[in-house]
C-alpha cells in the first residue's frame, strides 16, 4: 500500500479543512492571515518566530513553509538557523531548569 | 561557465523552453494557461497602455555567466548591436515622445557603441537608464565609465541580488560581492545614490533559488541597513524582480527538481492587480539586431512582436505599436506573481 505520513501535497491541502467544519476552518484561517499581517512586529520578524516554533513542534509542514516565507522576507541562513538555536536552546533550557526540581528532590530525600 | 547556446545544450533552444513550461510534466501541464487567466479577469488580448520606455538590448555579450540569467549572456555571446541599428533607435527616439531609454544586455557597456550612444540619447533630453552589473566597472576598459555616465545624467540599476557575499555570489560567481561593493563605493564617491546629488542609483534584488520575492519596500530597508553597516553605502531605491522561468534559471529549476513546485508557485500567486500592471504594456523591447519584442523575456524567446504590427526598429510606428496584442505564455505568471514584476521592481 502506497500510504506515507507527512505527504508535502497535503501542505497545498491545508485550506481544505474547511470542507468538514466550514465555519471554524474560515475562522482560524481568518485569524491565520490577520496573526502574520504587519503589526507591532514586522511581516519578517513574524516569520523568524514562526520557523523558530515550526521547530520546536517539529511540523514539517511548518519548516517547509517558514523556510520559504523566511527567504522571502530576505532572511538570510546566518538568521534563519539563529532563529532554529533559539528554539533549540529555549527547549533545551526547559529541560534543564527542571534539573533544579530534581536537585531539590535529591537533597531532600538524601542525608 | 560558458552560456548555454556555447554548450550546446537543448534549453538554448527557446521552443524547448515553451514545451519545458507548458508539458514537461503531468503537473506543469495541469497548470492553467496563462491566456484564459488573463481571459478571466478581462485582459485578454493584453494591450498595451502605451509606450513609455525604449528598453534597448544593446547585446547579449557579458564579462559574467550568472547562474539565473535569463538572456543566456556570457564572453561568448558574439550579438551586439550595430552602430547602424542603434542609429534606427536614435531615429525612433527623435520622432516620439518617449522620455525613458533603457539600455540593458548582456553588460550593456560592452558595446563599442555604448559612450557615444548614451552622448546621442543625453542630446535627445531623454531620461537614460543603464542596466549594469557593476563587476565591468571595476575593469581597466571601463572604470571612467561612472564619471561618464555621471557627467550624462544617467540613471544606474544595478543587479546585487542579495545583501551578503554568501548568496550573491552562489547566484553570480565567486568574487561579485566584493567587487560590487568596491564598485558601489566609487559610484557614491560621485555622487550616485546620494539624495541631493540628482544621480540615482538603484539596486535590483532577485531571489537567489525557486522562491519569490517578498515586500519590496522590507528589503529595501534591510539593504539600506546592511550595506550602510557592513560598507557605509548608500543607495536610492530597490526594485524586487521575480525570476521568469526562461533560460538558464529555467535550467536551475529543471536540474534542482524545482521546476513543479516554481510554477504552481507563481500561478497560485497570481494576482489580477500585477497583470493591470504588466511591464510589456508601457514597454517596448528592441533586440540587438532591431527586431521588436514585447519585453525582453519575450526577446528571449523569440516571440516577436504581433505579425502585422511593426516588427523591426526601422518599420517604427508608435501608433501601430500602441494597437497592438501581447504575446503571452507560461512564463509571464512570472509578472503577476504576488506584488507583481517588472524591470522597475513589484507592480502593485
Ligand atoms: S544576469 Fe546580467 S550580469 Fe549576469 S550574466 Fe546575465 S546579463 Fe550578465
Ligand atoms: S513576460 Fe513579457 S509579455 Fe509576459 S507579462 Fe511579462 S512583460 Fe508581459
Amino acid at each position: 500500500m502506497d500510504k506515507k505520513y507527512y505527504d508535502p501535497e497535503d501542505l497545498k491541502k491545508f485550506g481544505d479543512v474547511t470542507e468538514f467544519q466550514k465555519e471554524l476552518g474560515d475562522k482560524f484561517f481568518e485569524y491565520y492571515g490577520s496573526v502574520f499581517e504587519e503589526g507591532a512586529l514586522t511581516k519578517r520578524e513574524k516569520a523568524l518566530i514562526a520557523l523558530a516554533v515550526a521547530h520546536v513542534i517539529q511540523c514539517p509542514y511548518c519548516i517547509d513553509a517558514y523556510t520559504d516565507e523566511t527567504l522571502q522576507q530576505g532572511c538570510s541562513e546566518e538568521q534563519m538557523m539563529e532563529a532554529v538555536h533559539v528554539a533549540t536552546a529555549i527547549r533545551g533550557g526547559s529541560s534543564l531548569v527542571h534539573g533544579v526540581q530534581m536537585m531539590n528532590q535529591v537533597k531532600k530525600l538524601s542525608m | 561557465m560558458k552560456s548555454l547556446i556555447a554548450q550546446s545544450h537543448s534549453l538554448a533552444d527557446p521552443e524547448v523552453q515553451l514545451d519545458i513550461i507548458n508539458n514537461q510534466t503531468e503537473k506543469v501541464k495541469r497548470l492553467e494557461k496563462f491566456e484564459s487567466k488573463m481571459d478571466e479577469i478581462g485582459l485578454f488580448p493584453l494591450k498595451p497602455t502605451g509606450i513609455e520606455i525604449f528598453q534597448i538590448n544593446v547585446g547579449y555579450m557579458c564579462n559574467m555567466t550568472c547562474k539565473h540569467c535569463h538572456v543566456d549572456a556570457g564572453p561568448d555571446r558574439q550579438e551586439i548591436m550595430t552602430k547602424e541599428t542603434l542609429e534606427y533607435c536614435l531615429d525612433a527616439l527623435e520622432h516620439s515622445d518617449i522620455e525613458t531609454v533603457d539600455l540593458t544586455g548582456g553588460a550593456p557597456e560592452m558595446n563599442p557603441h555604448f559612450r557615444w550612444f548614451v552622448d546621442e540619447v543625453a542630446k535627445l533630453r531623454k531620461d537614460i537608464i543603464v542596466r549594469s552589473n557593476l563587476t565591468i566597472l571595476d575593469t581597466r576598459k571601463f572604470e571612467d565609465l561612472p564619471q561618464f555616465m555621471a557627467d550624462h545624467g544617467v540613471e544606474i540599476t544595478c543587479s546585487l541580488p542579495f545583501y551578503n557575499r554568501r548568496r550573491t555570489d552562489a547566484q553570480r560567481g565567486e568574487g561579485t560581492y566584493d567587487k560590487s561593493m568596491k564598485v558601489l563605493k566609487i559610484l557614491n564617491e560621485i555622487g550616485y545614490g546620494k539624495e541631493e546629488s540628482g544621480l540615482e542609483l538603484n539596486l535590483v534584488y532577485n531571489p537567489v533559488g525557486a522562491f519569490l520575492p517578498g515586500d519590496q519596500e522590507s528589503l529595501k530597508q534591510q539593504y539600506k541597513d546592511r550595506l550602510w553597516k557592513d560598507h557605509g553605502i548608500e543607495f536610492n531605491d530597490l526594485f524586487t524582480i521575480t525570476n521568469l522561468p526562461i533560460s538558464r534559471y529555467l535550467n536551475f529549476l529543471v536540474t534542482s527538481g524545482n521546476l513543479d513546485e516554481y510554477m504552481e508557485k507563481l500561478v497560485t500567486s497570481f494576482n489580477p492587480a500585477a497583470a493591470e500592471g504588466v511591464m510589456c504594456r508601457n514597454t517596448i523591447s528592441i533586440g540587438w539586431d532591431g527586431t521588436l519584442y514585447d519585453c525582453d523575456f519575450n526577446q528571449m524567446l523569440k516571440m516577436e512582436t504581433e505579425n502585422g504590427s511593426p516588427q523591426h526598429i526601422k518599420d517604427w510606428d508608435l501608433d501601430a505599436l500602441n494597437d497592438r496584442e501581447i504575446i503571452t505564455n507560461q512564463h509571464c505568471y512570472g509578472c503577476t506573481a504576488g506584488a507583481g514584476s517588472s524591470c522597475g521592481g513589484a507592480t502593485t
